[in-house]
């Protein structure tokens, strides 16, 4: 495409099949019956609203985790990437990951020992700051559900 | 003068109505591409000659109005009342007692809610406005009506982003104690019919008061022939500065409104058994003012009026009719606000991409819209969408930018597809 100059491959790079992908098919998208725990998220700044459900049993695992909600491309497939990959995680190696996909998103610092296979797909918002909050709404969201913190999380 | 001569014979949506080194923020690469400015409903870009008069008050004249006999005291005054004597001229005022700065439009809205009508609304009143007002002509009321007990009552709109004219003018009673209004929708661009509302509401002793933030930078504005009690507008749209703005008052109210904040200026004698307040405006400007934006709006003025109001106006119309026409060719956009008669504005949904990823696109292709709700919540929910894509336009505006816009909502289909 002519006019999509070196600045269009950075669209590409946000863009990716993958993220695609996950907007317009949101894996593990709708509610739990009785969640453990559950927050709402809302980034007021473009009005993405995402409400995320956990069961964490007794042991701090994630047995089974929904979102639901509408937004933009980025906080779709980012909620969507989130859900499906913490489902059988402990509560620990979440708050390792929370720390490795904030550091991943908004420098190009490499964590160590964490390995964030499909999450990286999100790494293209670091070209756009406006986007971060998008990227990372998800993330503060299933923060905010663990810790049972029932104020409505927003990226203000 | 700022037509470009050589631009004369052009037709009118080609010819240029500025010299480009005018707008020194139009001149710059976003992401590699010239910068095509599409956001001027959310704040329009300055003038050279705005930006000048700022540095050359601050430069040479800085210092505190209506206090001084030193000589720098009593420049800063005369340039900042020179300014209100631009104001008066431009949206033709009787008189500069009617003419008090505020911070914009919402600073304006909220001294009539606080000062107008705090002091007089009773349990059972009523406050009109439309489904179309942005929430600085909403939330103002919701607060007056709390602390009073009075009611807001909203006026339907209709999918095409019109307000029902005759459903208004149906709830002008006895009861409403002010009709609010908006002059133009920001988010959809709607022109009300403002003048055949101000008439009815006249002939049942309704005060009215318009929100010209969306209209003054478009059109011209004559206060004494719409005959509305109250008029509010911001600097910062009609190529100002931001931190200054308009309320237009008639003389008979705003003298008999109580002030809406207390301070410096606003005082004739303060003494502790009592204090008595100054004339008009000063009665409402309470404080040390915003004495360069007020400078800079006054810049502003002159530059619109060497144009012409008018020449701006037909000029915006032939952009706006080839954007909205170059728009409706694009498969799968829709149009949201589609009125018969609109200034500046048009919002739009493409596919089911959400706006905020359009609008990311589209600024990497140098593109600048505003995507979201506009501050116009109300109206998004009457659509029942989030919020659109929106282009608005400025004197500055040709079709090459409307080019450029299609050409990256192209773009944006493409990733999307
Ligand atoms: C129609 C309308 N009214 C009021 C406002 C508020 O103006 P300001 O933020 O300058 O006070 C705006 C600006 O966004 C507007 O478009």
């Amino acid at each position: 495409m002519e006019s999509m100059s070196t600045s269009g491959d950075e669209l590409r790079d946000l863009y990716r099949e993958l993220i695609l992908d996950h907007a317009r098919n949101p894996r593990h998208f709708g509610r739990l019956e009785n969640p453990s725990h559950q927050a709402e998220g809302i980034n007021p700044l473009c009005g993405d609203k995402l409400k995320i459900y956990l069961d964490i049993d007794s042991k701090n695992t994630i047995t089974d985790a929904c979102f639901e909600g509408s937004g933009c491309a980025i906080s779709v497939a980012s909620a969507s990437l989130l859900v499906e990959t913490i489902i059988n995680f402990n509560t620990g190696q979440v708050a390792k990951y929370f720390s490795a996909i904030i550091a991943s998103l908004t420098n190009t610092e490499k964590q160590a020992g964490i390995d964030l296979g499909k999450l990286k797909a999100l790494e293209g918002v670091k070209e756009f700051p406006t986007r971060v909050k998008c990227a990372t709404l998800a993330w503060h969201t299933l923060n905010a559900a663990i810790k049972k913190q029932h104020r409505t999380v927003t990226t203000e | 003068m700022k037509l470009a001569d050589s631009n004369e014979n052009m037709p009118d949506s080609n010819r240029i109505l500025h010299h480009l080194s005018d707008f020194p923020a139009l001149n710059q690469k976003i992401n590699g591409h010239q910068l095509v400015y599409l956001d001027s409903a959310a704040s329009s870009q300055p003038p050279s000659c705005v930006i000048d008069a700022i540095a050359e008050y601050e430069r040479n004249d800085h210092a505190n109005v209506h206090r001084g006999v030193h000589t720098l005291s009593h420049r800063a005054t005369e340039v900042y009342e020179n300014s209100r004597d631009k104001v008066v001229s431009f949206i033709n005022a009787k008189s500069r007692n009617e003419i008090v700065f505020t911070r914009g439009t919402t600073e304006s809205i909220n001294l009539i809610a606080q000062s107008f009508s705090r002091s007089s609304l009773k349990k059972g009143d009523k406050i009109i406005i439309t489904h179309l007002e942005h929430h600085s002509n909403i939330v103002p009321w919701q607060l007056v009506c709390e602390q009073t007990g009075a009611k807001l009552e909203i006026a339907a709109i209709d999918e095409t982003g019109e307000v029902n004219s005759q459903a208004l003018i149906n709830m002008l009673d006895d009861k409403v104690k002010l009709l609010a209004i908006s002059h133009v929708s920001n988010a959809l661009g709607t022109i009300n019919p403002i003048e055949k509302w101000i008439s009815v509401a006249r002939d049942r002793h309704i005060p009215t008061l318009i929100d010209g933030a969306q209209a003054v930078p478009h059109m011209s504005v004559d206060v004494q022939e719409l005959d509305c009690d109250f008029y509010a507008f911001s600097g910062h749209k009609m190529l100002g500065p931001t931190g200054i703005g308009i309320l237009y008052g008639k003389e008979e109210h705003l003298d008999k409104m109580p002030p809406w904040q207390g301070g410096g200026d606003m005082i004739l004698e303060v003494r502790f058994s009592g204090t008595t307040y100054n004339e008009l405006p000063y009665k409402f400007e309470a404080g040390t003012p915003n004495i360069s934006g007020a400078v800079g709006l006054g810049a502003a003025i002159s530059y619109l009026q060497d144009i012409g109001m008018d020449r701006i106006k037909t000029h915006e119309k032939e952009i706006l009719a080839y954007m909205t026409a170059e728009l409706k060719k694009i498969d799968g956009l829709r149009l949201i606000g589609t009125a018969k008669k609109k200034a500046s504005v048009q919002s739009f949904l493409l596919d089911d991409i959400h706006p905020h990823d359009i609008g990311t696109i589209l600024d990497n292709q140098g593109i600048a819209i505003r995507t979201g709700h506009h501050c116009a919540m109300p109206v998004m929910e009457y659509f029942n969408i989030s919020g659109t894509a929106r282009a608005s336009l400025g004197l500055y505006n040709n079709k090459t930018d409307i080019d450029r816009l299609i050409e990256s909502i192209g773009i944006a289909k493409k990733i999307f597809n």
